[in-house]
């Protein structure tokens, strides 16, 4: 049973890994919070849906497709809603992040309703069974996907160009400005990428529960943001570690202790965590100078 | 000064004679709600303007002051009077509770806990049944009653909020303008400094926080009330949002700007009932735009001319880019 929980545990905790590195990407480098990240995830969920159902498309294609363009509406949201914010209070893009989230959620109800979508069965589903833990194709294929995602970020942010662009950024505007980065252009790739990983989450939990609304991306942000913090924001290890915890403490609490309160579970993890090691487990120190 | 002690008087007449004019339930049921949200949004600006704390689950607060109004006026004799402090207290209580051991933390961590938080209240809402009903809510909350009079219409309502709302007012202008008040802002602006001079920051911030959670309580025990029946629905994050987008929005560590919010925020959704199902994307455009265009808020702090002793302050040096990427890349 306990190694069975694990494994679903590991699965979701992808997942949210995927979807809490457009968190901490962007506070890397704006140090705000982009409280309409769960609702760009949820956007990049019906994209997917809508490429599969209408236009028959295979599944990679559509996966790339659906990431292209939410990758294309962070970016727009970012130049928006977020940009000619960025020298306000800090609490300043977060209302503004939560006016597009309400925009958002009621422009996919308008257009596709309010109603809980199935997701098109574009993957064959089998179990196998070994030991007593049952894992299915679903389960691999989130597993692989996100662990090549995965890599594929990591090299995308030390090996590439961009990437370093993207690394100088986030330790400074001003001297990558200095260094003649374009730092508004390196900006907008940040949010390109995280909803792009977004999307990609979006499309696995769409195949993974079968389930596609409009309202969907409040809880799977709120628990993408917390598995940020508990890795430590602004840290891209830090959250793909945090995904991870997340999704196996939630699985094993759910299991042993009440389902119902699965997701208050979440948040005690992430109280006892803060007031423990207030950056999270991966973060770094923040110095207070005078 | 004349002529505005005049429109004063002139603005609280017919305030007070909303009822009189504003013959439809409709227009009064809007009027309650602007004095409901005027209280909620007052309360967290205490704590996110005043003491610059970000809270992100003032629903929760809301929730609690209106559960316990509803349980107690459900299964007890006492009097509505009794319970409305009673509510504001054990709400101010939970405040106090909660916010002891996560007020160290700082900026977006104390967000999320906050939020954590909130999510956590609304869940025990949810799944205690036995007590809360769960999800089908608890109905048939009794109205007050003063003199053996009974408060039924909506215009009783209106006069009951009308109270609340300038006791509320009264007391949060009294406290933000006191030495207490400036001790908050010292702590806002730089916890070390405010160390330095003697100013305990965690002390300081907790009043904040007790007292916002107190005076959501008292709204919570009148929406209870007013009502009749609440159910968790009442109580999610997306009501938490609303507040603090009223509180940014009218200008933060300000009065007047916190009412002003609770009113464009309330009566903007209700002028856009004409657009129907693009009412709600046109009132999450509205906070981008008004965000966007008046990021300081209607009626932001930059008012705040002069210092304690009444002495005229200097203008504050506009922040430069420079300097805020500066500061970023410091932390």
């Amino acid at each position: 049973m306990l190694s069975q929980q694990i494994i679903n545990g590991i699965t979701i905790g992808a997942i949210y890994a995927l979807i809490a590195l457009g968190y901490t990407m962007v506070y890397g480098i704006l140090k705000i919070v982009n409280f309409a990240h769960g609702d760009i995830f949820m956007m990049g969920t019906f994209f997917g849906l809508f490429i599969l159902k209408y236009f028959n498309a295979p599944f990679f294609l559509a996966f790339i497709l659906s990431a292209l363009f939410t990758a294309l509406l962070g970016m727009v949201v970012e130049r928006l809603a977020y940009r000619p914010l960025r020298f306000t209070d800090r609490i300043v893009p977060l209302i503004s992040a939560m006016g597009v989230s309400i925009f958002l959620v009621n422009l996919a109800q308008l257009v596709w309703g309010t109603e809980t979508h199935p997701f098109p069965k574009v993957f064959p589903i089998k179990t196998y069974t070994f030991n007593g833990m049952t894992i299915s194709s679903i389960q691999i294929l989130i597993l692989v996907l996100s662990v090549i995602l995965m890599i594929g970020l990591h090299l995308f942010v030390t090996k590439t160009r961009i990437g370093t662009a993207m690394r100088a950024t986030s330790m400074s505007i001003t001297n990558a400005k200095l260094m003649g980065i374009n730092t508004n252009f390196i900006i907008a790739i940040t949010f390109a990428v995280g909803s792009a990983l977004a999307a990609a989450a979006g499309i696995l939990v769409g195949i993974y529960y079968d389930a596609v609304y409009p309202t969907m991306g409040y809880t799977a942000g709120l628990k993408a943001f917390t598995a940020a913090v508990l890795g430590g924001i602004g840290n891209i290890p830090g959250a793909m570690a945090g995904g991870l915890l997340l999704g196996i403490t939630e699985n094993l609490g759910a299991a042993y202790i009440s389902s119902q309160y699965r997701d208050a579970i979440a948040f005690i993890i992430l109280i006892v965590v803060l007031m423990v090691k207030p950056t999270g487990i991966f973060g770094k120190k923040e110095i207070n100078k005078v | 000064m004349k002529s505005t002690r005049l429109l004063k008087i002139v603005a609280a007449l017919l305030i007070l004679a909303l009822p009189l004019w504003l013959r439809n339930e409709y227009m009064l049921h809007i009027a309650i709600s602007i004095g409901i949200y005027i209280m909620l949004a007052l309360s967290l600006n205490t704590i996110v303007g005043y003491a610059g704390q970000f809270a992100l689950g003032h629903a929760a607060f809301y929730g609690i002051g209106s559960y316990v109004t509803a349980l107690l006026l459900l299964n007890t004799d006492l009097s509505f009077w009794l319970v409305l402090p009673i509510a504001g207290l054990v709400t101010g209580l939970f405040g106090f509770i909660l916010g002891s051991p996560v007020i160290r933390l700082r900026g977006d961590y104390l967000g999320i806990v906050t939020l954590g938080f909130g999510e956590i209240i609304r869940l025990i809402f949810v799944n205690w049944v036995d007590v809360t009903r769960g999800p089908m809510g608890l109905p048939g909350i009794r109205s007050p009653e003063l003199f053996g009079y009974t408060f039924t219409s909506s215009a009783d309502f209106y006069y009951l909020v009308l109270v609340l709302v300038a006791i509320t007012v009264l007391v949060i202008y009294r406290v933000v303008h006191s030495g207490m008040g400036l001790s908050l802002l010292t702590v806002r602006e730089d916890e070390v400094v405010a160390e330095s001079i003697g100013i305990r920051p965690t002390k300081y911030k907790l009043i904040a926080f007790t007292m916002g959670a107190l005076f959501a309580g008292v709204a919570g025990a009148f929406y209870a009330t007013y009502i009749s029946f609440i159910s968790p629905d009442s109580f999610l994050y997306t009501d938490s949002v609303m507040i603090l987008a009223m509180v940014v929005l009218g200008g933060m560590a300000s009065v007047t700007g916190s009412i002003l919010g609770a009113i464009v925020l309330v009566v903007t959704p209700e002028l856009l009932r004409f657009a129907s199902d693009y009412r709600m994307m046109l009132v999450g455009l509205a906070i981008v735009l008004m965000m966007v265009f008046k990021p300081q808020g209607f009626w932001g702090e930059s008012r705040r001319k002069r210092n304690f002793y009444g002495k005229e302050l200097a203008d504050k040096p506009q922040k430069s880019a420079a300097a805020v990427s500066d500061s970023n890349s410091a932390t």
